[in-house]
């Protein structure tokens, strides 16, 4: 399978809350609300760093769980994510733009 | 449990002020008749301590920020300030007139990820809209505005005070908005001005006309529901709190002040001279808020209406004591039910006099 880069999306507002994550997209008001497990990959959602390094060196680090089914659920994660928009998902480094612009891949 | 809901409760347990009300300037281009602020610039934050608030309000877990004023655009650093905000990831609701957002304005607010824009409008009539904010052709922009706004896709709430110079009016902003297509919210509430002047309270809609509202089904839902009798007030509701001032949420005025509300002016810290954690946890003026609790209100505290009733604690607090009733909110738990206050019956004197016991008649043969 190909190589997966994620950088969160311009258009959101977030904010940690303990261990969670809130995040809300300014385009429909979608509200989410991310576990810790998904909070270490939104971020890490830098653009840069591929979604295999993040879950074997982040999410694999830090809770007890397996690389396959963590590789799995964290996918499944961020196509969901983008679905909503709010984070972008790619084959190529993201370049992320600051709040205001658009992305550019 | 809603998200939101659960984010609040959240937020209550963790100490996290979840919203701010930040007034950026007191300058405005109008001069609405019923505006409790004194318009001149007394001396407001510049750029750099602006964005040294926001960076403190990031790092204290604020995610709603609503930018208010005055009115915003008299900033001319107004779009780096919500740049500024939005690169920290905040939700940013902009509250303006709307005077002076034209499509190049729009569009760039569109760009930032502003989440809403709040837009103030009086009446569909320019005659009484101008009239109210004493500025000719006002009507006219801010339609303009709105239209702007929502080509750009960005959501728009009009939000319309009722007092007595727009009376009967609110029908009829209600289908402008319809026809603009944003969403339309009625705020009866005229608060004393800043500086304590009450003159401004006359203008408070009379209570047969706030009793028409509460029955209009386009803006409470299920009238026989909203104005149903308070029921009897159970343990969580004494043990509760009276509202999120405090709790969850802040204002901060231009200057740096900060109060537990907008409507709540208490003063609680100043930014120029301490940290706004310092403030939010040890201040002692917002310490006293936090404790009190439905069963600790004078007055209200016995009254049918305390579970059910918007006592705002900071019209209280301008009345004399913020633990004490509000009386613009006894009126409309008054109106809404039909049922007097304890407030109310306490000032007409009622409940001081004894009741009349009736006696069986005592036959004597």
């Amino acid at each position: 399978m190909s190589e997966r880069y994620i950088a969160r999306s311009s258009s959101i507002a977030a904010r940690m809350m303990g261990v969670e994550t809130m995040v809300m997209s300014a385009l429909d008001s979608t509200f989410f609300s991310l576990n810790e497990v998904a909070s270490v990959i939104w971020e890490a959602a830098d653009g840069t760093t591929p979604l295999s390094r993040i879950v074997s060196e982040r999410v694999c680090r830090d809770f007890d769980v397996d690389a396959d089914s963590a590789a799995r659920d964290a996918l499944e994660f961020v196509e969901e994510l983008a679905k909503h928009g709010i984070l972008l998902v790619s084959e190529q480094p993201i370049i992320t733009p600051a709040a205001g612009a658009e992305p550019t891949a | 449990m809603s998200l939101i809901v659960e984010m609040n409760q959240k937020a209550m347990d963790l100490g996290i002020p979840l919203s701010v009300h930040f007034d950026i300037t007191y300058r405005c281009n109008e001069r609405c008749i019923h505006c409790y602020l004194d318009h001149d610039d007394l001396g407001e934050m510049a750029t750099a301590e602006i964005e040294d608030v926001l960076d403190q309000l990031a790092d204290a877990g604020v995610f709603f920020l609503a930018l208010s004023g005055g009115e915003v655009l008299m900033r001319r650093d107004f779009f780096h300030i919500v740049e500024y905000a939005r690169r920290r990831l905040f939700n940013v609701k902009i509250k303006t007139n709307g005077v002076m957002i034209r499509e190049r304005e729009a569009c760039r607010l569109r760009q930032l990820g502003v989440e809403q824009v709040q837009i103030s409008v009086y009446s569909h009539r320019p005659e009484v809209h101008d009239g109210i904010t004493k500025l000719p052709g006002s009507l006219r922009r801010t339609i303009e505005a709105i239209r702007f706004l929502k080509v750009q896709g960005l959501k728009v709430s009009m939000a319309n005070v009722l007092m007595t110079a727009n009376l009967f009016d609110n029908q009829g902003v209600m289908s402008l908005a319809k026809e603009l297509g944003v969403s339309y919210t009625l705020d009866p509430t005229i608060t004393p001005k800043i500086d304590g002047n009450t003159a401004v309270l006359a203008l408070r809609a009379p209570g047969a006309e706030l009793h028409r509202v509460f029955r209009n089904e386009e803006l409470v839902g299920n009238v026989a529901e909203f104005c149903a009798p308070p029921a009897a007030p159970d343990e969580d509701v004494m043990d509760g709190y009276p509202c999120s001032a405090g709790h969850t949420s802040c204002y901060i005025s231009p200057y740096g002040d900060v109060f537990p509300c907008v409507q709540f002016p208490l003063p609680s810290g100043n930014l120029r001279r301490e940290k706004f954690m310092d403030i939010w946890r040890h201040s002692s003026a917002l310490e006293e808020v936090r404790s009190i609790r439905a069963r600790d209100l004078t007055t209200c505290s016995a009254c049918s209406h305390v579970g059910s009733c918007s006592r705002c604690p900071g019209l209280a607090y301008m009345e004399g004591n913020m633990r004490g009733p509000s009386s613009a909110d006894c009126e409309k738990s008054f109106q809404r039910t039909g049922i007097a206050s304890a407030n109310m019956l306490q000032r007409s004197g009622i409940a001081d006099r004894a009741l009349v016991q009736i006696q069986p008649l005592t036959r004597t043969n």
